[in-house]
């Protein structure tokens, strides 16, 4: 009896640990977000105030108001940076997930020569540090003269997200059966129907993670962008951000808010894709 | 009648000349790659020949007929008689081994309470990928922010608690600042760990834990010996993905503290670009750049190589 009671509190005590651990590891992990979205409602002087300020005074979307208002607020053309960032992101999205489709089915359908060896290559051209690439580009870009241009860095982009667009649709087309293209082709299809109206609808939820991973990579990418783009006419918002840092002064307020506007769509597509994403990547742990 | 003969006989003479005429030599295969293949080819491999000539040039952004002159292997012998070079190199590697073993543990312990919890799994499943969608520049401007020694969050909040009086110079003396770095660092990418080895957990047959148990196991031991070897794999995979992209450093300490203060945060990557740009030393920085790339494809191929063999391991068992 007596062990009885002593075991029961035991546990309760191991689970009020656990409730604790999680609800601070949650807390470390949603603050850093929460203040930056905080700090963008809030005045200035309340961001500034010594001492600190901790229950907000004053809240208001001025800062929002003053981005979008034009070239009100320190003049920064956050519309253009944005259609920049929209029409380079979708642009590579969409050419990286054709390519990445054909060299995805090849790897998951066919057996080749020197397949593992072409698929290692291909995740070492994504092991190049962005910096490290930047400089040829940069070189050859400029003899080229399509620096600062949205056709640069829609080709880079292409080129960073086919490597791993290709690793996860290949684990995507392997979670379809193949008995099932087999039985179409053996009902009268070509490969080519049977690849379109059975296996590319079987597979399509995990390419559009796929695409929604690319998507997100081109948006959030600053090494090479920051190299490559020079003005409104192709700057991208991670490298707009920058904008708000002058030699000893930082716009705090105003890059809180451009953060809010980044992260938004980042993450409204990252709910949407999460489940088929951790799936994608693990397929290849557990079978070759 | 006669249209519909013509497009029968039309699509024969098609099949016939694309099996036996037309491409003799490209299988489909091929043919499927060749896009990626060229793609690749000319925005990565290409340049980096290209870089890799310009290593064996004086070439200077301002002088554009040195990249004619050769100087052999002058280049490497600067970087590599360069005290600078090295003390970025040596730190870029102190930074990944705490950053990256961090990063195991916490997702670990993270994987292991999410796990654990019996309501609103879901939530906290996506709280968890919270950091993974932002960009590694966001990261670095919010931990700037965060460390701020006037205005910052974590200082504001010392003081608050009466912790300390005085504001700690996070970012401005050199060891907080990669302390600082680091910190960023993990909270960006332990998210990666704790998914995928989350997932592992989810997938991994209880049957073998619970015969551990009857047998007497303590539940370190089922840990260790049983749990462990499973999710091996899965934290692999992990690794070789972080492997991938280990060069999201150079934003996030772009941002933090570009390099300072007085050079005590430089990485390799850093060093590459202000080499690059600002010193417009080009030949020399390809150099650098090609020693940090050859860096970071010994990193993923040696994941890879360990990745294969974790699966192997669990296919002999399953």
């Amino acid at each position: 009896m007596d062990q009885n009671s002593a075991h029961r509190l035991k546990r309760r005590g191991l689970k009020f640990l656990h409730l604790v651990g999680l609800f601070i590891a949650m807390l470390i992990i949603c603050m850093p977000g929460l203040w930056i979205v905080l700090s963008s409602l809030r005045p200035t002087v309340e961001i500034m105030a010594k001492p600190p300020v901790w229950i907000p005074q004053d809240i208001s979307l001025d800062a929002y108001r003053a981005m979008f208002g034009g070239a009100g607020q320190g003049g920064i053309p956050v519309w253009e940076y944005f259609r920049n960032s929209l029409v380079i992101s979708i642009t590579s999205t969409i050419i990286a997930l054709t390519i990445g489709m054909a060299g995805g089915y090849a790897f998951a359908r066919y057996k080749f020569k020197g397949k593992s060896g072409i698929f290692l290559g291909f995740m070492l051209t994504r092991a190049v540090p962005g910096i490290a690439l930047s400089l040829p580009l940069f070189m050859i870009f400029a003899r080229v003269g399509i620096i600062d241009t949205h056709f640069a860095m829609i080709l880079i982009y292409v080129a960073l997200n086919v490597p791993f667009t290709i690793w996860l649709i290949d684990g995507f087309f392997r979670q379809v059966p193949k008995d099932l293209a087999e039985a179409a082709q053996i009902d009268g299809c070509t490969r080519w129907q049977a690849f379109w109206q059975v296996e590319f609808p079987l597979a399509g939820p995990g390419i559009a993670s796929a695409g929604i991973f690319a998507f997100l990579t081109s948006w959030n990418e600053y090494a090479l962008a920051s190299q490559i783009t020079r003005s409104v006419n192709s700057k991208t918002l991670p490298v707009g951000l920058l904008d708000y840092t002058s030699e000893f002064t930082i716009d705090w307020r105003g890059m809180c808010a451009l953060a809010v506007v980044m992260i938004i769509p980042a993450l409204t597509l990252t709910f949407i894709i999460q489940k088929h994403l951790v799936s994608g990547l693990t397929f290849g742990a557990v079978k070759g | 009648m006669k249209s519909v003969n013509l497009a029968g006989s039309l699509t024969n003479v098609m099949s016939a000349t694309g099996h036996d005429m037309k491409f003799p030599k490209f299988s489909a295969p091929t043919l499927l790659l060749l896009p990626a293949i060229v793609v690749l080819a000319a925005v990565i491999v290409l340049p980096l020949l290209f870089s890799l000539y310009s290593s064996f040039t004086p070439f200077r952004l301002t002088k554009p007929e040195s990249i004619w002159v050769f100087i052999g292997f002058r280049n490497y012998v600067s970087v590599l008689t360069n005290i600078e070079f090295w003390t970025a190199f040596g730190r870029t590697v102190l930074l990944l081994t705490v950053a990256l073993n961090a990063e195991m543990f916490l997702g670990l312990g993270l994987a292991m309470l999410v796990n654990k919890a019996t309501h609103g799994q879901r939530l906290l499943r996506t709280l968890m990928m919270f950091p993974m969608m932002f960009s590694p520049v966001l990261v670095g401007f919010q931990f700037k922010f965060l460390f701020n020694d006037n205005i910052g969050f974590v200082n504001n909040a010392l003081q608050s608690l009466g912790l300390t009086t005085n504001a700690i110079p996070w970012l401005i003396d050199g060891n907080l600042a990669l302390f600082s770095i680091i910190v960023a660092e993990v909270w960006s990418s332990t998210a990666v760990f704790a998914i995928l080895i989350l997932a592992g957990l989810l997938a991994m047959p209880q049957e073998p834990v619970e015969a551990a148990r009857v047998d007497g196991c303590t539940p370190w031991q089922t840990f260790r010996y049983v749990t462990w070897p499973y999710l091996m794999p899965f934290a692999f995979i992990a690794m070789t993905i972080r492997s991938l992209d280990v060069a999201r450093a150079y934003d996030i300490v772009k941002i933090m503290t570009d390099g300072g203060p007085a050079k005590r945060t430089e990485l390799l990557w850093t060093l590459v670009g202000r080499t690059a740009y600002s010193d417009a030393r080009m030949g020399l920085a390809n150099a650098m750049a090609y020693i940090s790339i050859l860096l970071s494809i010994l990193f993923t191929v040696y994941f890879f190589r360990k990745l294969a063999a974790a699966r192997q391991q669990i296919g002999a068992e399953w």
